[in-house]
């Protein structure tokens, strides 16, 4: 069976018509968005997420999309004029960064209760103050309990697939949950690397045409949405709002194999690199995982027993998957890219958390690095495993990077 | 429609389906209750008219009969209102020790409409 799919991938792959263009994560986000067509794109611009509504206007402007391009006034209406087209029954996407997501944040937990398919370019960026442009996840992690799929992307390519393929996940009968695709604020957002796309006609039949559920345009089977709920069903349509979140890991299954079969390229929720006879492993996200990955290769030659843990889904968390990538490992070092001020930093406490259950325990050194930008270099990467193996922890997180005078 | 048993039975979205307002126990929320007195209403009918929940109920010949308790949230406009003090607000504690339908335990749309 699974020979059978394979082949059928290889074939399906080599017959899908496509081409490669030098661009960047934006500029990828942008052109998926023009292949997509949605109904409606609601956005108001936000470094370093700014050329993708920019670049999406001018493809409004030239004709190339049937779109609704609202313009509006702030990033809060941004995203209520998308929740209100998402449940009217359209297809929608936006884009945002940092303070204009913690705009957003109010309407974040609605479109996710409304079961909004909504699509989101979300170029991770420092949450103000001080101001900063430059990239790290204290703008997404906040939203990490508001009910919406979290996918943190590596590179470009794996922007423009992601796109394509959470139109398909957020929009499924039994997801319908709206997806944030996040990518690097400028490390992965503007820096032009070969992407390998497909052809419009490829995408369109990808994609397909949206099935809304619950369409308030249809008069014909009035609904009314978000009617006020005492507490004597609350507490019941949260748990059941869950449950799409609960059959993500199945359907993001089923719809990467399917992409898979038009690109050729597939991303589990984790990638594990070098990580099965591993004894170290870095746990990290987004762009930062290549320079972990190179360091892993130059260990490896050395003779060192080294392995990189990319978590490219973060909500829902795949909390076995991580338990069983890290069973038995001699040392792990989970490397945060934002910080939960006064707690455990967001993927340490996943990670702590999923390994809890095992019977021998794992330890986990906690990290912080690249706030505003700060740039993460691979002897940073190197210092971390060297602690690993000289089994140096401390309960505390430890920080990247950071002038820290004489210690 | 029956209340669900199970967050399973919920409609998805937050939804509610059409005309599904008829279903909800506003009354619930009411803690002073209208008392129509029918020997003082002289039917004018400015009750009826400022009635934000529609629970001034009236026969066929267009007299206030009776206040639909499983609406009425308590405001009081209606005592306001009228011009010939015909409806007083009571606490709902006055009428804890009743036996028949209301308050908090109004029964069906319209099965107890009070006075």
């Amino acid at each position: 069976m699974a020979k059978t799919l394979e082949m059928l991938v290889n074939t399906l792959a080599r017959n899908v018509e496509k081409h490669k263009e030098m661009t960047s994560g934006n500029l990828a986000f942008a052109e998926a968005m023009r292949q997509i067509n949605p109904d409606v794109v609601a956005a108001y611009p936000i470094t370093p997420s700014t050329e993708i509504p920019m670049r999406f206007a001018e493809f409004v402007a030239d004709g190339q999309v049937d779109t609704e391009y609202v313009a509006v006034e702030s990033e809060h209406s941004a995203i209520t004029a998308c929740v209100g087209a998402s449940v009217s029954g359209g297809r929608v996407m936006t884009a945002s960064s940092a303070n204009g997501v913690g705009l957003m944040h109010e309407v974040f937990p609605i479109a996710a209760a409304f079961r909004a398919p909504i699509v989101f370019g979300l170029v991770n960026r420092s949450l103000g103050a001080p101001v900063n442009i430059h990239c790290d996840h204290s703008d997404s992690m906040p939203e990490r309990d508001s009910g919406w799929v979290q996918i943190y992307c590596e590179d470009a390519q794996e922007v423009y697939d992601t796109a394509l393929l959470s139109v398909r996940l957020a929009e499924h009968k039994d997801v319908l949950t709206p997806v944030f695709v996040c990518q690097d604020g400028f490390i992965t957002s503007h820096c032009y690397e070969a992407v390998e796309m497909l052809s419009d006609e490829a995408v369109k039949e990808f994609v397909g045409e949206r099935t809304p559920h619950y369409p308030l345009l249809d008069v014909d089977n009035p609904v009314s949405y978000g009617s006020f709920v005492m507490s004597e069903h609350y507490f019941e349509i949260k748990r059941n709002q869950m449950e799409g979140m609960f059959n993500v890991p199945r359907v993001y299954d089923e719809v990467s194999k399917e992409l898979a079969a038009y690109t050729g390229r597939e991303y589990p929720m984790l990638d594990c690199y070098r990580t099965e006879d591993a004894e170290y492993v870095v746990v990290i996200m987004s762009s930062a995982a290549g320079v972990v990955k190179d360091v892993v290769d130059d260990l490896r030659n050395r003779g060192i027993k080294a392995g990189c843990l990319r978590v490219r889904m973060f909500r829902p968390f795949p909390r076995e998957a991580v338990k069983d990538a890290l069973a038995g490992k001699k040392g792990v070092a989970v490397l945060d890219r934002s910080a939960s001020i006064g707690g455990t930093a967001p993927i340490a406490s996943e990670v702590k958390s999923a390994l809890y259950d095992l019977s021998e325990k794992v330890p986990v050194q906690e990290y912080i690095f690249g706030l505003g930008g700060r740039d993460f270099f691979p002897k940073d990467a190197e210092m971390v495993f060297e602690m690993l193996e000289e089994n140096d922890y401390t309960s505390d997180a430890r920080f990247i990077g950071l002038l820290e005078g004489d210690k | 429609m029956s209340k669900p048993k199970s967050w399973r039975d919920i409609p998805p979205a937050t939804i509610a389906w059409g005309a599904t307002a008829r279903e909800v126990e506003t009354g619930l929320w009411r803690s002073m209750r209208p008392v129509l007195d029918r020997k003082k209403c002289v039917s004018c009918l400015k009750c009826w008219l400022q009635c934000p929940d529609a629970s001034i109920l009236t026969d066929e010949d267009g007299k206030v009969t009776a206040v639909n308790l499983f609406f009425c949230k308590g405001c009081g406009i209606c005592a306001e209102v009228c011009p010939v003090k015909a409806i007083s607000m009571h606490p709902e504690s006055d009428f804890a020790n009743d036996t028949e339908k209301h308050g908090e335990n109004p029964g069906n749309v319209g099965e107890y409409i009070g006075s």
